[in-house]
């Protein structure tokens, strides 16, 4: 913009009429309009709101004019000047908005390109099952213990009522380590940390255990040397046998669902008193034994025995009892004060019931497909 | 245990409608756990009946066989009476012999449906069976020809052959020894239906005399009594009768000849196990005794057996004649010339023969009733029996001697109080209930409140009170135990240690790394392969004494070769790109201390536990890595990034990291890495002492070589223990500034030897406290800087907390780093 003309050349100045601004405004908004970018919008503004442009040269000679026009030219050329700034804006708005379509669809990308670059990790679902079980408990209140794989054989055996002549000793396959005279072995079922936890603890005792243990067994689908085991263990006054079937049911509804309920049958551990399996309602057919056929047709209403089950409604899931008073006594637990119960249960087996798992040995080959397939919670 | 349902019954009168899977639950829900049912000849269906051959053709064929073309009796079965004509490819019977027929509309096992059909010029109206095509066994080699007496043309076949017999396989616990016989399991089923039971054990049993054959024992406690019965004029031919070779073989024993299947149809029956001596082969009187140590005997399996001076054995004048109760001798044993029977029921010590069972490795029916317990009052019945079976099938005739040697023990008496089944179950059983159930069972009870409890004869495993609240508890039901959650006192959640464990997972899913656990077994050719020295402490690893391979006896010291064997499991699987973790313990052998088996009566003393702790191996946690193939993968994006060194190295620090430890890492030459790309990771402890923590980086190539995966696998192991040990339990939260930050880059050119971690450290320690962080963004080696010398860029950053630093103070700070890295590593400043 220019400054008052205060010192005018009368040779330069030109008539402001009505018609001549309006036709410099006609002009300069016909511009505008036709300025197809905003390249060339920016010489219109130079051409016809710059400076140098009709219109400015008009407003310069406004201070020319004789007072008694002035007031009357200023408006006029004034207003014209606005509606071409006016047009300028709108047009320069409505260029940008074009130009800011056209950019956008040009960076367009296809979304469905895979984004497959880091390959993802996994934990494993013994793992992850190990610590599900664990919050099911500690939820209640209980704590986890744990004790060594490679375990004396007083532990694992004599302090839970194991002697070296019981024949149930025969029963869990030993892995035995040299020299035989030093007496330690791998653990064949969580139980020692029963020990453990009792001498270690005071009572009242709630705790859980989850962990390795191994058993000299052929490896097939259904047998490893190595597997997990989750070992249970309450002693506390007025403990009774209710206690544990309550827990238990709990925990099967916590880990397979409502209604998964637990049924026992009389068994035989030396370290419990009276002893018993622990079946699980099937979670596959719910306790009836059938499933629908997988019929092309879906409503034949037809059913097949549960594979899951064969057939029983029930599934064993594992062991459990009173705790046998001279396993109390061994662990220096006042048997007259004191009653408590223990169970232990297969965490690859719980998975391969809950997940479907076929093989065993799908958990110990470490193909990476079926870690990742289960992610990192469970 | 297996029991044929027929044999059941004969001494429990159930009720009609039980069917078999029903009686088979009731009697799991007991305590007897179902195996299996087993129905031979379920899937057959009739008409199978007896046939007399009447007259046989034999038709040579043009295809080389021979058939006959019979016609056979089916009396009315086939609803004419007329003799029906059959083909019969088998050539081992004669017109006469009685023969299984199964006539048109029959199904036999598999489905296969008979019906009259053209064959061979005939029309053939049935088939003559042999034992396989009726499921009955593998004798296909010619048809069955029962017994002249077996039956009549006509009759049902079902009931000749025991067909449709059921049998169900119980797996008995150890401590109900009396259900290994059908006395037991009868017992138990009577107890189930609440239904008259008659113990085929009481019988009536000729007196003791002096003019049996004499027996002295030596150890009455090995062997607290010996009954001895003889039988003479046996007939060594007289065949087993088909009933009780049937029975025998359901219950899956081998019918071997009449003298041996009548002990073990005894054994069967009664539960007691029963040896049969040639009594012309025994030379003088029999003596029980302890065996001398290095004394042999060759038992009837065949082996050849140095006895140990525990073992308890029979003899006569010859020596060992018998590892008592466990298995006979070769040299005394029955054979098809025996015509005098001397027959032996003895009780022994369980634990005497659970230890020869385990000492021999010889497991035998009888040896695993006699390690469980056996009712030591009925050797006179069962030796009374098995002479009734062998006079009424055997021809023989009883001798009037009959030796008795010892009494059997009596059976303590237990105290229990009659609340206690209610206390310990959480059922609400009343002491009424409580003497009722244990009635049931056969113990004899005295008292009220308090009761005395003498258990009967065959439960020798019922010795504490304990043991009868089961016994209460399996009758009243353990389906009526309720359910009721225990209520714990406050606990304390997991662990410190637990927490972090999990975290050090989830850092590592979270990176990109997948958990595998492999199985801790390894030979020492795993420590080859990883090139470990002949002193590497590696190699000191616990051994089993019984591994299940003979590669793998070892306990391993390291995870690296289960990893690495996962690794290349999953190469040959086809996924290449691997990034593998594990965190497991490992075992590491201290020096040969024993743990001492304690007393059971009572707790350890301090001294004892801490004894037994020392004599175990240290079990520390480790954490492995492995990378194999690209860390990231190529795709549109452009190329991927191969997994190197540095991943391995950088998987460690994101855990330390995760846990809260600075971890330093400084080059060092450790197997199995490359020598030139193997980081040692060390903390400072809390004393401010340095520690090993252990390694990471690119393995050796002739390691990668040796487990088969790729070349540059980069692995990391280190003690994950002593990583969480250092944890920080409490994060101190950052006082941050919110002045402006002022960046300086500074490159410095230094000797190739020195560590890129050094320099950084230098960095910091020069720029004092206003530097708030040093990070290495560029390495540059080439001809510009000169041979053994590279250069390194970093960014520092500077702020103050309270206030906005001047140009002036940024840069003597950096003049100031710079200075000390001149100073200490003869940095230059690259311009």
């Amino acid at each position: 913009m220019s400054g008052p003309n205060s010192s005018y050349d009368p040779v330069q100045v030109t008539p402001l009429g009505e018609e001549q601004v309006f036709a410099m405004r006609d002009a300069a908004l016909a511009a505008i309009a036709a300025a197809a970018d905003l390249d060339e919008l920016k010489r219109v503004r130079t051409e016809h709101a710059g400076d140098r442009s009709p219109l400015g040269l008009a407003n310069r000679e406004i201070g020319a004019l004789p007072p008694q026009a002035r007031k009357e030219a200023g408006l006029r050329v004034g207003q014209a000047r606005g509606a071409v700034n006016q047009a300028l804006a709108a047009r320069s708005e409505e260029l940008e908005a074009e130009a800011e379509d056209r950019m956008l669809a040009e960076e367009t990308v296809d979304v469905t390109l895979p984004w497959d670059r880091m390959p993802r990790g996994a934990r494993h679902p013994i793992t992850m099952m190990s610590d599900r079980i664990a919050d099911i408990f500690v939820a209640m209140g209980w704590e986890v213990a744990e004790g060594p794989l490679v375990e004396a054989e007083w532990l694992n055996f004599d302090a839970l009522n194991l002697g070296a002549d019981h024949p149930a000793r025969t029963m869990q396959d030993t892995f035995w380590t040299e020299p035989a005279e030093n007496h330690v072995v791998l653990r064949t079922h969580t139980s020692p940390v029963q020990a453990r936890t009792m001498l270690t603890r005071e009572p009242p005792i709630y705790v859980v255990c989850p962990g390795r243990v191994f058993r000299t067994d052929e490896y097939d689908a259904t047998h490893s040397p190595m597997f997990h085991q989750v070992e249970g263990l309450v002693v506390d006054e007025g403990i009774t046998m209710a206690h544990l079937k309550g827990s238990l049911d709990h925990f099967a509804q916590a880990v397979f669902g409502e209604g998964i309920t637990t049924r026992f049958r009389p068994s035989y551990f030396p370290f419990t008193e009276p002893s018993a399996e622990v079946d699980l309602v099937c979670f596959v057919c719910r306790g009836t034994g059938e499933v629908p056929a997988p019929d092309a047709d879906g409503g034949t209403g037809q059913s097949v025995t549960c594979r899951t089950c064969r057939g029983e409604g029930w599934i064993e899931w594992g062991g459990c009892g009173v705790v046998n008073p001279s396993v109390l006594v061994a662990c220096g637990v006042d048997p007259d004060r004191y009653t408590g119960f223990a169970f232990g249960m297969g965490i690859d087996r719980t998975l391969m019931f809950r997940h479907g798992v076929e093989d065993l040995r799908s958990f110990f080959e470490g193909d990476v497909r079926f870690s990742r397939a289960f992610g990192t919670e469970i | 245990m297996k029991a044929p349902v027929s044999w059941i019954k004969e001494y429990v009168d159930l009720p009609a409608d039980v069917t078999t899977d029903e009686l088979a639950h009731r009697l799991t829900a007991l305590g007897l756990k179902l195996e299996a049912i087993e129905r031979a000849g379920g899937d057959i269906t009739g008409p199978l009946v007896v046939g007399r051959v009447l007259t046989m053709e034999p038709e040579p064929q043009k295809n080389g066989k021979t058939i006959n073309w019979c016609t056979v009796d089916v009396g009315s079965a086939n609803g004419t009476g007329e003799p029906q004509g059959i083909v019969c490819g088998a050539h081992n019977f004669a017109p006469g012999d009685l023969v299984v027929v199964v006539l048109p509309g029959g199904v036999l096992p598999g489905g296969f449906e008979i019906s009259e059909r053209k064959t061979y010029g005939h029309v053939s109206a049935g088939m003559i069976c042999s034992a396989r095509e009726l499921g009955l066994g593998d004798d296909h080699a010619g048809i069955i020809v029962l017994p002249a007496g077996a039956g009549q043309p006509g009759d049902d076949a079902f009931d000749v052959l025991g067909l449709r017999e059921e049998v169900i396989e119980f797996e008995i616990n150890p401590d109900r020894a009396y259900a290994l016989s059908l006395r037991g399991v009868a017992r138990e089923a009577a107890l189930a239906y609440d239904a008259p039971y008659v113990d085929p054990a009481a019988r009536v049993t000729p007196e003791p005399n002096d003019q049996g054959y004499p027996v002295i024992i030596d150890d009455p406690t090995g062997c607290p009594v010996f009954v001895a019965r003889t039988v003479s004029g046996f007939d060594p031919s007289a065949p087993t009768p088909d009933w009780m070779a049937r029975r025998l073989q359901q219950a899956g024993m081998r019918p071997i000849s009449l003298g041996v299947d009548v002990t073990n149809y005894v054994m069967l029956e009664l539960g007691h196990p029963i040896h049969g001596y040639d009594a012309d082969r025994l030379a003088g009187p029999i003596r029980v005794r302890r065996a001398t140590e290095g004394e042999r005997l060759t038992t009837l399996d065949g082996a050849r057996r140095v006895l140990s001076a525990e073992d308890l054995v029979v003899t006569d004048d010859s020596g060992p004649i018998g590892l008592g109760g466990v298995m006979g001798g070769e040299t005394t044993e029955m054979s098809e010339a025996t015509t005098r029977i001397l027959v032996e029921v003895a009780s022994w010590d369980p634990v005497s023969m659970f230890r020869t069972g385990k000492r021999h490795k010889l497991t035998s029916e009888a040896g695993k009733r006699n390690e469980r317990g056996v009712d030591p009052t009925i050797p006179e019945a069962a030796a009374d029996r098995v002479v009734e079976l062998l006079v009424a099938h055997g021809g023989a005739t009883a001798d009037p001697g009959v030796t008795k040697v010892g009494e059997a023990p009596a059976t303590p008496a237990i105290q229990i109080a009659a609340d206690l089944p209610a206390r310990v179950t959480g059922m609400p059983i009343e002491p009424a209930t409580v003497i009722s159930c244990l009635e049931a069972i056969g113990c004899n009870v005295d008292g009220e409140e308090h009761l005395v409890v003498v258990p009967p004869p065959w439960r020798r495993d019922l010795t504490d009170p304990f043991d009868l609240v089961e016994e209460v508890a399996r009758i009243v039901g353990y389906d009526q135990v309720p359910s009721v959650v225990p209520v714990a006192p406050a606990g304390r959640g997991l662990t410190q240690g637990q927490l972090l464990r999990r975290r050090v997972g989830r850092t590592l899913a979270g990176d990109g790394f997948v958990e595998v656990l492999t199985f801790p077994f390894v030979g020492s050719e795993a420590f080859d392969a990883l090139g470990l020295d002949a002193g590497d402490p590696r190699r000191t690893a616990l051994r089993l004494a019984n591994p299940l391979s003979a590669e793998a006896p070892l306990m391993t010291t390291t995870l690296l070769p289960g990893l690495l064997e996962t690794v290349a499991r999953n190469l040959g699987r086809g996924t290449t790109d691997l990034a593998l973790f594990e965190i497991a313990t490992v075992t590491l052998p201290n020096v040969g201390v024993a743990a001492p088996i304690l007393p059971v009566d009572r707790r350890p003393t301090d001294g004892e536990w801490d004894d037994l702790q020392k004599a175990l191996p240290d079990q520390p946690l480790h954490l492995a890595l492995a990378l194999a193939g690209d860390r990231e993968l190529s795709g549109w994006w452009g190329p991927g990034r191969a997994a190197t060194w540095s991943d391995a190295v950088a998987g460690v620090r994101d855990v330390a990291a995760a846990l809260g430890v600075t971890v330093d890492v400084r080059a060092a030459h450790q197997a199995p890495w490359h020598p030139g790309r193997c980081a040692e990771i060390t903390v400072t402890d809390g004393m401010g002492a340095q520690r090993a923590l252990g390694y990471a980086g690119e393995l050796h190539p002739r390691v990668c070589k040796a487990f088969g995966v790729p070349a540059r696998t980069a692995v990391a192991e280190i003690d994950l223990s002593a990583l969480l040990d250092l944890a920080v339990e409490v994060v101190p939260a950052p006082s941050l500034s919110s002045y402006p930050v002022a960046k300086e880059d500074v490159a410095l050119v230094v000797d190739e030897s020195v560590p890129a971690e050094t320099l950084a450290r230098t960095l910091r320690e020069g720029a004092g406290e206003l530097c708030e962080s040093v990070r290495l963004f560029d390495v540059y080696t080439g001809e510009q800087i000169g041979a053994g010398r590279k250069s390194l860029a970093f960014a520092l950053r500077f702020r103050a907390p309270d206030r906005t630093l001047t140009e002036a103070e940024t840069a003597a700070a950096r003049n100031a780093a710079v200075a000390l890295a001149a100073e200490r590593h003869g940095a230059e400043q690259r311009t």
